[in-house]
């Protein structure tokens, strides 16, 4: 039973995939990669972007985000962008937030301070874990909003680009 | 004796109150030693001293406390996760509450009338150097003052009386990720407190300050030199053995150790007839393993050390070089029991690490070390022989071992999960069955290690991980009674979240428990079967404490989800091996409780 019902759902989702075209759209608007800069994708506005392929496997910006928002924000968040009994679920929060929006509040914070709860987003400007992949969480972000990519780990990946590695080197010193 | 004698200080009531002010004042804290073996009190926030969370109460029993009722309730007005319980003196309660620590007098003559609160004002920007959640662990109690260790470090002595803050001092700098979440410990003058922020890079310490006036005693470090260890090279041992010179320094590589972690945010436990304070040290910083190279002593280690100086008697390092966030500051009960017909001082702690600890809390040597879940696979045992060169160190399977994998690869299967086998919710002892009854977390990971740089007061973790239950099961906890001298379990409560309240033995032969879901639940210390339970209105992340007002025993714990449990826990767990992750395959814990601080006071019907 539980197993039919797998791999109804994969085909289900592989044709969604394959379709190429999302439904839905984030605080950014249609998500839909149309080109990439050595594996780094971005939408027809220029905002970066996730591209995940009909048999699953995801851009490498996509997979970096993930671990990276696992590492800095689940703490609080919660794992996969789902939330946590302390902050906010990020997933839905994208469905409302641009990415001008997202970069303001990772950098500069926010803080919602009552009486019966302190929600207080630290400023991350100056946090090299975060600021160095912060495009690589967005875009990660970004795809569980529009439910391009599960929960948990994504299993495939696309290989690490010459540009990733250069760009973290020099940012993170 | 002692119940008259309690009896004549409840019934002194207010004409005398002045009387008593002045007299609890210029008594010395040696009084704690006797208060806290009332029964009918709770005077610390472990009960007693030894930590076992034992009560000589013995009006609920197992054949009653099917019938046991809400007798009242309170609200903290606070939203975040509550840890710890509040604590009774004569006929007041005190009550504390997370971020922003909240405190409540409540008058048990009255239905809980509020007598005073205490609301300290913090800068808000301590809330995001809190890892996982602005828990608060509660309350002291000395010389008729209340001890707060706040979230931005201030420790306060409160006024028992007024609410009035008495002194004042700053123990630490959130700047740099220091935070205070656990609740002091006092014995005679001295109150001790310890530090959070094993997530931000800190340097762990435990520090002595004058009851009387905050003035700062002691300061003993996690890590570091030896006069900043408070050890002495030659007669501290480990294992029986004098640990010798810088025998932290030793095992970092460079100044990673000023970084180094070992927060001290776990329950205390105290000797009188040693005159020793036991603690436990938690995880080196950071989470990447490849980037602090060494054993990292002394992270993830008991500490036994004079209550008056500081001098460390003894210590013996778990985990070395740990992989695993297996933080070692779980609490440290202090229980005499038969061992091969002798009786043996012990020392039984519940590692994160998911191995139990008996060890001669006298000598710090090494009785027992088993798994208390039989899930935990990252090591196959202690090697218990005294010969080897290995002695007293885990054997790490390496499949299991992130820092063997290196960075960037994802280890996988590894149990338990980074939250332990169990995490700070303490266990309990009672001398009545000789059994420990423990909460325990039955959850899984896979770990990924990376590199990460360091900025004071960031976040310094460099890992990724997920978490799931064992292959095979969906209960992510089970409560377990556990024999000490064999390293048994003796039975065991499945139970569908992770356990994350601190237990309550009782002489009526009931065991008590609170649920993720927000049961309290009531076992029999014998066989474990339910005896009773009631849903409260949030996830129960708090303590069971059990006290005596008006001639009536009385059961109280605070409930209000949230900390780790509620952040790993919330949205459900998934299994990332599992075809396409599964969603909702295990229990989501918001599709049961959401957040809000009730303390609910139980009792038995009147007739």
């Amino acid at each position: 039973m539980q197993r039919v019902r797998r791999v109804a759902i994969a085909t289900v989702a592989a044709v969604i995939v394959s379709m190429g075209a999302y439904a839905v759209t984030d605080g950014s608007g249609d998500p839909s990669a149309v080109k990439s800069d050595d594996g780094k994708w971005m939408d027809k506005n220029d905002v970066p972007t996730f591209k995940v392929e009909p048999d699953g496997t995801v851009d490498w910006y996509s997979y970096v985000g993930f671990t990276r928002y696992s590492s800095e924000c689940l703490r609080c968040h919660g794992p996969d962008g789902m939330g946590s009994t302390y902050a906010p679920a990020l997933m839905e929060s994208m469905k409302r937030l641009s990415y001008t929006d997202f970069y303001a509040v990772v950098a500069g914070g926010k803080q919602d301070v009552s009486a019966s709860q302190g929600l207080v987003m630290p400023a991350n400007g100056e946090n090299k874990n975060v600021m160095c992949f912060i495009d690589a969480m967005y875009v990660y972000l970004r795809a569980r909003a529009d439910d391009a990519i599960g929960r948990g780990r994504p299993q495939k990946h696309a290989p690490k680009p010459e540009a990733f590695t250069k760009a973290e080197d020099e940012c993170m010193g | 004796m002692r119940r008259a004698s309690a009896g004549f200080w409840l019934t002194a009531g207010t004409l005398l109150s002045s009387q008593l002010a002045i007299a609890t004042a210029t008594a010395q804290s040696g009084d704690l030693l006797k208060m806290q073996a009332n029964a009918a009190d709770v005077v610390m926030p472990t009960m007693t001293y030894d930590n076992q969370r034992y009560s000589t109460l013995d009006q609920i029993t197992a054949q009653n406390v099917g019938k046991l009722q809400v007798a009242w309730t309170f609200s903290t007005g606070v939203l975040r996760g509550h840890e710890g319980a509040p604590l009774v003196i004569g006929n007041v309660m005190y009550v504390h509450a997370p971020f922003p620590n909240t405190v409540f007098a409540l008058d048990l003559d009255h239905d809980g009338k509020i007598l005073w609160k205490y609301e300290p004002k913090q800068d808000p920007n301590v809330i995001p150097v809190m890892c996982c959640d602005t828990v608060n662990r509660g309350l002291a109690y000395a010389d008729g003052k209340l001890f707060l260790h706040q979230a931005d470090t201030t420790l306060a002595a409160i006024d028992a009386k007024t609410g009035k803050v008495v002194w004042s001092v700053k123990t630490g700098d959130p700047g740099k990720g220091e935070t205070g979440t656990g609740a002091p410990m006092i014995v005679k003058d001295k109150v001790y407190v310890g530090v959070s922020g094993g997530e931000f890079g800190v340097r762990g310490w435990v520090t002595a300050y004058s009851v009387a006036d905050g003035k700062q005693i002691w300061r003993a470090w996690s890590e570091g030199t030896d006069s900043d260890l408070l050890v002495d090279p030659q007669k501290t041992t480990e294992l029986g053995k004098p640990i010798g010179a810088d025998s932290s320094l030793k095992t970092w590589q460079g100044d990673q150790w000023k970084i180094g972690g070992g927060a001290t945010w776990g329950w205390y436990s105290y000797d009188p007839a040693l005159n020793l304070i036991y603690y436990g040290s938690g995880n080196p910083s950071t989470w990447n393993p490849k980037q602090r190279p060494g054993d990292n002593k002394w992270s993830m280690t008991i500490f036994a050390r004079d209550a008056d100086t500081g001098m460390a008697k003894w210590v013996y390092q778990m985990t070395p070089h740990d992989q695993w966030d297996y933080d070692g500051v779980n609490e440290m009960i202090l229980a005499d029991q038969q061992i091969n017909g002798q009786t043996v001082p012990t020392l039984v702690h519940f590692d994160r690490n998911g191995l139990g600890y008996t060890l001669n809390r006298a000598t710090g040597e090494l009785l027992v070390a088993a798994k208390y879940d039989p899930a935990v696979n990252w090591t196959t045992g202690v090697d218990m022989n005294k010969g080897s060169p290995n002695y007293g160190r885990p054997n790490v399977v390496g499949k299991y071992a992130p820092g063997v994998a290196g960075e960037d690869v994802n280890s996988q299967g590894i149990c338990p999960a980074a939250l332990g086998s169990k995490d700070e919710q303490p266990a309990a002892y009672s001398p009545d069955t000789k059994l420990f009854y423990v909460p325990t977390n039955h959850v899984c990971m896979d770990y990924e290690p990376f590199r990460v740089s360091y900025t004071a007061g960031q976040p310094y973790v460099g890992a990724t991980l997920s978490m799931y239950p064992p292959s095979g099961e969906t209960n992510m906890g089970n409560f377990i009674a556990w024999d000490a001298t064999t390293g048994k379990i003796v039975w065991s409560d499945p139970e569908q979240f992770s356990v994350w309240s601190g237990a309550l033995a009782t002489k009526g032969g009931v065991v008590f428990y609170g649920t993720l879901e927000g049961y309290l639940k009531a076992v029999d210390a014998k066989t474990g079967k339910e005896l009773y339970k009631f849903k409260t209105p949030s996830g129960i992340i708090g303590n069971v404490v059990t006290y005596e007002h008006g001639g009536k025993q009385y059961v109280a714990v605070l409930s209000g989800v949230g900390g780790w449990a509620g952040i790993g826990l919330a949205a459900g767990l998934t299994d990332p091996h599992d075809g396409l992750g599964a969603v909702g395959g295990y229990a989501a814990l918001n599709n049961y409780t959401a957040l809000g601080g009730t303390l609910t006071v139980f009792s038995l019907p009147s007739n």
